[in-house]
């Protein structure tokens, strides 16, 4: 596999300004992506994904702001672009899917225009051939009698089906980078196995690089290459999808594996994470935000945190690793 | 769509018929003998009985009804006793002036209080969206009627800027050739550039009044409404599409938010049929809420009654209006029926 990083995100704090004071949601977050290849980004919901997925596209609320960091894609730092800039590269060269596919489209809109719109802002086509893109983008994601559904409102169609436009109006400009952040929650099982197979087709057959953002450790590691794991807005390990499932090195890593039903653990053998995040709002959060939870602390863990290469594309952020 | 209008008509019927039921018993019991008012203050009790019998009012309850309802269904509204005319060719000459009236209000307070909402909601927490604030407090805070007397006052009384508020056009100016019966309309048609001119005069206190009464509302839910849509998931897809920020705020935010600025509008529009009937009083405006007044005191029940009808059917008209807008504007609402 060609190893050039199609997005290179490097110490990215953002912070939010809430009623109650300043959150730091995110700090000194890096992580990358391959052109072609799949990472998921895992953690317990409230970790981060959702934001870091935000602050890369610059889509965050106005609360939120990037305190240091860049998000080098395509030759060019995203988080240096003014908005004008970036939202012509949004929808074109990145593009984000979301988690309620239902909220996610717009409800008075026909979704073959909802795809239109997108196609036309970006000269994907012109106002005329508009409406057959849509229904090629249509087909493309399998949908069945594309002329008609294109008529549609979203209120008329299955959350499944919704999703599947959603991946319509994310690809039709065939984007380099796609970010699904928790795509196939809230869909049933059935649904989400399609959906996670047309979104790895999809993206295969274009050689696009994808950030598959999700809290379930077993969905990750049927359809990514490598898995990064947050917790409370640190990356604390990152490594290829396998050697993270046999070797987790950071303890949160071990335990979140540990919480994840697969083929060899049980449901009876769950463990479940002890404790919860830490309170963001603190001013004297420790270096290490997993320590209020970590049954391997020591001394040094006060420390400000190392970067530790356990082995090829493995590291972690902890000082006392498995 | 048409389903749904046809629908929206039936269930309207029964509150149609209520009307009709309360304006007949509303005025047999208001104080005040009608007879007597129109026999005249020296009229002997013999003269009296014979106009009550002229009149139908010696029959009883349930005979004057059958009889009122009869009349309404051949469009006959019955007689004004003070003037002695038919109240319908009254109402409806008197009509246009209302009507032209409250337009006018919700005209201007619709183009000045939906872009206020939105600019408060796009900039929120700039000098825009304080303005928004100060404005719509301000409208909640002045009664319609207090506003139209402050106005007079300084403008016409302290400050000579606008005519006298008496009427609808300067006593040497002609009215202009009756097409639609708005004046501003029908001298725009003809070319009457001095009407148009005098009849603007004359309205802009009334209708500021009643356009800063209005505002208020509208322009707070414009602003509600658009920061809650722009909060919301579709518009972050929106924006994830790249989609340039004209589309974001009018072809997506826009279109959403302004379902339940149309219910505020079809209220606001309720409420200025209400305020019609003083700001005409302030303004000697000839329109039909002035005409209730004035029957109103005179013990004149025809009128009223008729004001009431019209009020009623223009209530219902309106529903259906915002209905329809509606289902225009949300495919949820049309696709359900
Ligand atoms: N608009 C916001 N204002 C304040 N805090 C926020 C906001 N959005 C997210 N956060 C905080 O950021 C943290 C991470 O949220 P998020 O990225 O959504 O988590 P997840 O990993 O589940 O996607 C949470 O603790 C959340 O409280
Ligand atoms: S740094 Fe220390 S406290 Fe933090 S996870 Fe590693 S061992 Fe635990
Ligand atoms: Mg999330």
């Amino acid at each position: 596999m060609s190893a050039v990083p199609a997005l290179a995100v490097e110490d990215l704090s953002v912070e939010f300004r809430t009623r109650s004071g300043v959150v730091k949601v995110l700090e000194h977050v890096g992580f990358s992506v391959d052109k072609g290849e799949t990472v998921a980004l895992v953690g317990e919901s409230g970790s981060g994904k959702s934001v870091t997925a935000f602050a890369v596209m610059g889509i965050l609320d106005a609360a939120g702001k990037v305190t240091s960091g860049r998000a080098m894609f395509g030759g060019a730092d995203l988080l240096a672009l003014n908005e004008h800039d970036l939202a012509e590269q949004r929808g074109r060269e990145l593009s984000m899917i979301f988690q309620n596919p239902r909220t996610a489209l717009n409800p008075i809109r026909r979704v073959g225009r909802q795809i239109a719109d997108v196609l036309v802002r970006h000269g994907g086509a012109t106002r005329n051939d508009a409406p057959r893109a849509a229904i090629e983008m249509l087909k493309k994601v399998r949908i069945p009698d594309p002329e008609r559904r294109a008529e549609a409102y979203p209120f008329e169609l299955s959350g499944g089906m919704c999703q599947r436009i959603m991946i319509a109006i994310a690809l039709a400009c065939r984007p380099a980078l796609l970010i699904a952040d928790e795509p196939t929650t809230g869909l049933d099982v059935t649904t989400q196995a399609v959906i996670m197979d047309l979104i790895g087709e999809l993206a295969g057959e274009a050689g696009m690089a994808t950030i598959f953002i999700t809290h379930d450790l077993a969905l990750a590691a049927e359809y990514c290459d490598r898995i990064v794991v947050m917790h409370a807005g640190h990356i604390v390990e990152a490594a290829p999808a396998r050697e993270l499932f046999a070797h987790p090195r950071h303890p949160y890593s071990a335990k979140l594996l540990a919480a994840t039903p697969g083929e060899t653990v049980s449901l009876a053998d769950m463990a479940s994470i002890p404790g919860g995040l830490p309170d963001l709002r603190r001013t004297d959060l420790p270096a290490c935000r997993y320590s209020g939870r970590c049954e391997r602390r020591l001394d040094e863990c006060t420390q400000p945190l190392p970067q530790r290469t356990m082995g090829e594309r493995h590291v972690v952020a902890c000082w006392n690793p498995l | 769509m048409l389903n749904l209008l046809l629908s929206r008509l039936a269930t309207a019927i029964p509150s149609i018929l209520g009307v009709v039921i309360v304006t007949f018993m509303l005025t047999r019991l208001l104080p005040g003998d009608p007879a007597a008012y129109f026999a005249g203050l020296a009229a002997s009790p013999q003269a009296i009985a014979e106009i009550r019998t002229k009149l139908g009012l010696d029959k009883s309850l349930p005979e004057q009804f059958v009889g009122y309802v009869g009349d309404l269904l051949h469009g006959n509204l019955g007689n004004s006793l003070s003037t002695g005319q038919p109240v319908v060719t009254e109402i409806a000459t008197r009509l246009p002036a209302s009507a032209e009236l409250t337009l006018f209000a919700l005209i201007l307070a619709v183009a000045i209080a939906i872009p206020l909402g939105v600019l408060a909601a796009v900039k929120q927490g700039t000098w825009i969206d304080h303005t928004c604030r100060i404005v719509t407090t301000a409208g909640v805070s002045l009664p319609v009627f207090f506003t139209g007397l402050l106005f007079a006052y300084v403008f016409y009384y302290l400050l000579q800027w606008a005519p006298a508020p008496t009427g609808r056009l300067d006593v040497f100016l002609s009215p202009p050739t009756h097409i639609t019966g708005f004046y501003l309309i029908d001298s725009a048609l003809t070319g009457n550039l001095e009407t148009f001119w005098g009849a603007l005069r004359q309205l802009a206190l009334p209708g500021i009044s009643m356009a800063i009464f209005s505002l208020a509302p509208l322009a707070r839910m414009t602003r509600g409404s658009m920061l809650a849509v722009l909060g919301s998931d579709f518009i972050r897809t929106a924006r994830a599409s790249g989609l340039s920020p004209r589309t974001v705020i009018f072809t997506y935010a826009f279109r959403n938010a302004v379902l339940p600025v149309i219910t505020t509008l079809g209220m606001v529009f309720s409420f200025l049929l209400g305020a019609n009937v003083l700001i005409e009083t302030v303004f000697a405006w000839p329109g039909i809420g002035l005409y209730a007044v004035n029957a109103l005191i005179t013990s004149d029940y025809a009128p009223v009654q008729g004001f009431v009808l019209t009020m009623a059917v223009l209530y219902v008209a309106l529903n259906l209006t915002i209905d329809f807008l509606y289902g225009l504007v949300d495919p949820r609402v049309r696709l359900d029926s």
